[in-house]
This record gives C-alpha cells, sequence and structure tokens, in this order.
C-alpha cells in the first residue's frame, strides 16, 4: 500500500505541475493586453509601462510561471485586474455559492439513484425495469439548463414557491438561502441521477449474480435483505467512483446553471472575467476546477485501493 | 485454428451484411434511435430547400404567437417562426457535433492505436496526457477555448472536438490492445508485415464496431455540449439559429412566451434522445459480447 500511495502521489504532483503548465500557456497566447485593458485606449504610453511592471507582466513567462505558482500553492492567487482585490478573496465568496450548490446537487442525486437503481436491478426484465431505465435515457437526454427553465416556469412562475433567481446570501439565514438553491441543484442532480442509477443498477446485477449472493440466499434470507444488506454494499464501490467523477462535472456544471439563475457563484465569476479580460482570474478559477478533479480522482483511487487490495498491484 | 485454408477467413461481404440488417431490425432500440435520428436530419437537410417561414424574416405584427396552424410551434420576440428556427437550427447542432467527432476520431484513433501498438513508454507517455485532458471538465474546457479564441461555431467545434480526442484514444486503444495477441496477428506479423500495416490492415477493421458506437455516443454529447455552449452566448452567434442560442433567447420571456422554451429543449431532447438509442442499438447489434447495461 505505501508504494502504491507514493507512485500515485508522485503522478498527482506531476499532474498537476503539467495542468498549470498547460493553462497558464493557453493564458499566455490570448490576444489583448490587460494592462490596455484596464486603462483603456487613451492611456498613455508611461503609465501603461508602470502598470505593467507592477502587475509583473514585464517579466517573462517563466519567471512570472513559477511566481504565479508559487503563490497558488501558499494561496495567494494574485490580484484581480478588474476588481484589485485578490483574487483568493473573490473567490473564497463566490465558493460559498458553487459548492454548497455542487454538494446540495450531489446528495440529491445519490439520494434519488441508490433507491432507484436497486428498484430497478430487482425486478430485472420487468415493467418496472424497463420503465426505470426508459426514464433514466430521457434523463441522460435532457440538457440541465432546459430542465432547469422548466422548472422555474412551474414552481417559480406558475406556482411561486421558490425563486425564481439571485441570491440572498447565506446571512440572510440559512433556510431562505437554501431555497435559492433548490431549483439549480434539482437541475444539476436530474442528469447525474439518471447516470447513478444506471451505474447502481448494473453493478447491482453484476454483485447479483455472485456465489455469495447465492450462498445467502439459500441460507434463507429474503430477497429484499440479500439485495439491500449484502449485494447493495458491494455494489457501491463502483457507484463511490462515479459519484467522485461526478462531483467534478457537477462543480463545472454549476458554471452553466449558475447562469439560469442568476446565482453570484464561480460560473458567473469566469464569465464575467472572461468579458472583461481579466485573465488572472479565469486562470485562478480554472486552476481550482481542474485541481479539484485531479485531486478528488486520486482520492477515490487511493479509496478504491483500501478497499480491493487487488489494485494495488496493477499499473492502474 | 485449421491448417488449410487462411486463417480466420472473414464472411462474405454480403452475407455479413444481410446478418446486420436481420439483427438490425429486430433491435427496438437500434429502430427507434434509427428512425428519430433520420428525422433530425431530414428536417436539417429538409431546411436548405424549404422551411414554413424564412428564419431571417422579422414580422414584428407577429411577433410572440402561440402554437397555431400558420407557425406550429409558435413565434419568437422578433416574430420569427420557431419551428423554421429549430429545422435550421438543427443543420447547426449536427454539424458542430460531427465535425467534433471527426476531430476526435482523427486524431485520437491513430494516437490510441499507436499506443496499442508500440506499448512501453509511447504507450505511457500518451496514456498519461490522455488522462490530463480528462481532468478537465469537458465544459470548462470548452468555456476556455471560447473564451480566448473569441465565441463562435468554429471555436465550439474545436473546443468539442479536443474533448473526442482523449475518449476515441482511449476506447481505439483497449480495442486494439485486445485484438493484438490474436492469431490472426500472429499470422500477419509471421508474414512480415509491419506495425502500421497491420493496424491499417487488421487492427482498425476490428475495432471498427468498437468505435461506430462511440461515435454515436459522442455525436450526442457534442449536441449537448453545442446547445450548453450556444446558451452561455460561446456558440453559433446570432443571427444564425441554434437550439442553444433559442433557449438563451426564450429565458427572459420564460413568464410570457413558455413556448419559445419548450419546442427547442424538445428537439434537443428527442435529438440526444434518438442518437443514445441508436448507439445502444448499434452496440447489441454489431457485438453482442459488447453487451453491457448502461
Amino acid at each position: 500500500m505505501a508504494y502504491f500511495l507514493v507512485r500515485r502521489l508522485g503522478s498527482l504532483i506531476i499532474t498537476l505541475g503539467v495542468a498549470t503548465v498547460v493553462i497558464f500557456a493557453v493564458l499566455e497566447i490570448v490576444p489583448g493586453d490587460p494592462a490596455l485593458m484596464m486603462l483603456g485606449v487613451n492611456a498613455n504610453e508611461e503609465n501603461l509601462a508602470a502598470l505593467r511592471e507592477q502587475m509583473g507582466l514585464h517579466l517573462p513567462p517563466t519567471t512570472r510561471y513559477w511566481n504565479w505558482v508559487s503563490g497558488l500553492i501558499v494561496g495567494d492567487f494574485g490580484t484581480s485586474y478588474t476588481y484589485s482585490v485578490p483574487v483568493a478573496e473573490l473567490i473564497g465568496e463566490r465558493l460559498w455559492v458553487s459548492l454548497p450548490l455542487a454538494v446540495l446537487a450531489l446528495l440529491l442525486s445519490t439520494v434519488i439513484a441508490i433507491p432507484v437503481g436497486a428498484f430497478a436491478a430487482a425486478r430485472r426484465g420487468r415493467g418496472g425495469d424497463a420503465g426505470v431505465m426508459g426514464l433514466t435515457q430521457l434523463g441522460i437526454a435532457i440538457p440541465n439548463f432546459w430542465f432547469a427553465l422548466l422548472l422555474v416556469y412551474v414552481f417559480a412562475i406558475t406556482f411561486r414557491v421558490v425563486p425564481a433567481g439571485g441570491f440572498p446570501g447565506w446571512q440572510a439565514g440559512f433556510w431562505t438561502a437554501l431555497t435559492s438553491l433548490v431549483l439549480p441543484a434539482i437541475a444539476l442532480a436530474l442528469p447525474q441521477a439518471a447516470i447513478l442509477s444506471r451505474v447502481t443498477r448494473s453493478a447491482l446485477l453484476e454483485t447479483l449474480g455472485e456465489d455469495y449472493i447465492r450462498t445467502a440466499r439459500a441460507k434463507g434470507l429474503s430477497r429484499s435483505a440479500v439485495l439491500w444488506r449484502h449485494a447493495l454494499t458491494n455494489a457501491l464501490i463502483p457507484v463511490f467512483t462515479i459519484l467522485g467523477l461526478q462531483f467534478a462535472f457537477l462543480l463545472a456544471g454549476t458554471i452553466i446553471i449558475e447562469n439560469v439563475f442568476y446565482l453570484p457563484g464561480l460560473g458567473r465569476l469566469i464569465f464575467q472575467a472572461i468579458t472583461q479580460r481579466d485573465l488572472i482570474v479565469v486562470e485562478s478559477v480554472v486552476v481550482l476546477l481542474v485541481a479539484t478533479v485531479i485531486v478528488i480522482n486520486f482520492i477515490v483511487d487511493i479509496a478504491y485501493a483500501w478497499v480491493d487490495p487487488r489494485l494495488r498491484a496493477g499499473s492502474r | 485454428m485449421s491448417l488449410d485454408g487462411p486463417a480466420l477467413a472473414p464472411a462474405p461481404e454480403r452475407e455479413n451484411w444481410r446478418h446486420f440488417a436481420a439483427k438490425a431490425m429486430g433491435n427496438r432500440s437500434f429502430v427507434i434511435g434509427g428512425l428519430i435520428t433520420a428525422i433530425v436530419a431530414a428536417m436539417a437537410l429538409g431546411s436548405y430547400g424549404w422551411t414554413p417561414h424564412d428564419v431571417t424574416d422579422l414580422d414584428v405584427a407577429s411577433r410572440l404567437k402561440k402554437p397555431s396552424n400558420l407557425f406550429w410551434f409558435g413565434t419568437d420576440h422578433f416574430g420569427r417562426d420557431i419551428f423554421s428556427m429549430i429545422m435550421v437550427g438543427a443543420r447547426n447542432s449536427i454539424a458542430v457535433a460531427l465535425i467534433a467527432v471527426g476531430i476526435g476520431v482523427v486524431i485520437g484513433v491513430p494516437l490510441g492505436t499507436l499506443a496499442a501498438a508500440r506499448r512501453g513508454a509511447v504507450d505511457e507517455v500518451l496514456m498519461r496526457f490522455n488522462d490530463l485532458v480528462f481532468a478537465f471538465p469537458a465544459l470548462l474546457s470548452a468555456v476556455m477555448i471560447t473564451a480566448i479564441f473569441g465565441p463562435g461555431a468554429v471555436n465550439a467545434i474545436i473546443a468539442i472536438g479536443i474533448f473526442n480526442i482523449p475518449v476515441f484514444a482511449r476506447v481505439a486503444r483497449g480495442a486494439a490492445l485486445a485484438i493484438w495477441p490474436r492469431e490472426f496477428i500472429m499470422a500477419a506479423q509471421v508474414a512480415g508485415k509491419g506495425m502500421i500495416r497491420i493496424t491499417i490492415e487488421h487492427i482498425l477493421p476490428n475495432i471498427a464496431n468498437i468505435l461506430l458506437v462511440q461515435a454515436t455516443i459522442q455525436f450526442s454529447l457534442g449536441i449537448l455540449a453545442e446547445a450548453g455552449l450556444s446558451y452561455v452566448g460561446l456558440g453559433t452567434q446570432p443571427p444564425w439559429p441554434s437550439w442553444g442560442r433559442m433557449l438563451f433567447e426564450a429565458q427572459t420571456m420564460m413568464s410570457f412566451a413558455p413556448h419559445m422554451a419548450i419546442f427547442p429543449g424538445l428537439a434537443i431532447v428527442i435529438t440526444v434522445l434518438g442518437l443514445n438509442l441508436l448507439g445502444d442499438g448499434l452496440r447489441d447489434v454489431l457485438d453482442p459480447r459488447l453487451r453491457r447495461e448502461r
């Protein structure tokens, strides 16, 4: 296990390193001078040069990359070009919207998907199974932002039970804030729940075919006891792998959903930063999300190997 | 492997085809998915010759009309016919997704088969690179690319296409690795064929089925991705109709013209559903061994 851990840790660090190089390099070739962006086209050459120096733009790219990465490690993301506040502060603020949203969506999707998948697996080949599988096909095909619009129409415009958009902030009270995250979370969770129920179902069907399940049945356990206690616990490993991956996608998915509901999260931040050419903000948000994906994959890998020793021996 | 006759001679081409057709027609997913896909494709192609109304025709007098005999799906805030816009938008969705799949196949498949053929360091480097691209959530990289190079259909294609490359590389590599140890490959090696020739003559025809199934899946994901990018304003630009953009424009009119949002969304759902069913059906028909519960 120790050897496995060290090797995976090594590859984690390399992947993170390469990812930062890629992101830095891509944003390096972006047309447009941030200093010119800040001061406007009428700025004189002297001020521009001074600002570039202040922003460190006169340094060679390698130095700037190094400064940026060493800053990231200690949590210093630099200063936003347009807001003139530390990027870490901006992100921290927005994270309090995006992160709870992603977590809520993940919870919803798990709570829906596992029983639904188990239900379908228990009725394999019968009407209930076919119905559930048909619904999940539909769920996968629905774009989450369209589903979000329909939710707004039904629950915010027609029945007026939740706000159509905006976010009052957590200081407005926990429940008030939470209600404005409910619709976005449902919209995000639906397609993920569809995928996850399919994974749960197929993982369950696989374990239900194992010998120990037959043994459990033979010793007189009821069908449902076997399904929920023996099969499901074993089937959860692939389900958790997908969950780990889905969290990353949910976090990225908030980018679009936040636009539907006018939520001041990371997604809105990145779009504002893009239109204002505030590259350091774009860079930081992208790095944060990509690093989250890489680290979650790493944790899933480790957890997997911890649960299943056979995986430690393999090359991956 | 028998000693007389060529090693694992493939069945005659026509026989194969008839067998495929018979099996395909018996597969419900394939038939329904194929039918939906054909209808969407026909609408897209048909829009070049005929649409109920002109999509560039701004008619303020008939704006925000509810669905009727004259305007089947109603009109938008500029008085444009939504049904016609969906027809023209289909072209756009199909073109973007199809070219993006093309990029994935043309770059990803050679990389994947090369990794499978060479193994060792080449394989390791390519697969690590793959992992790296996978670490960028598709949507995020698409947003970044379109943000940098400017919004538009072409950049949307590139953004979606880049994400397709590792998908096809991984699938091609996995499938090719399973073919390499087979007897007929050894026979080809003994016959003196080189790595590239074996890949082209023997590996590719044997992994084509799997790649086709993957292409269908990526095609449907591409349509969803294009809609998402256009929705946030980074995809297809006006006045060219696009399903995602139509949804964006519908958003502010939700309370009094919900039909503006309902129909383009349904178009996306039906198209994606059709392609997914087609992909599932194809997988069952082409290779029963691949059949797995998604």
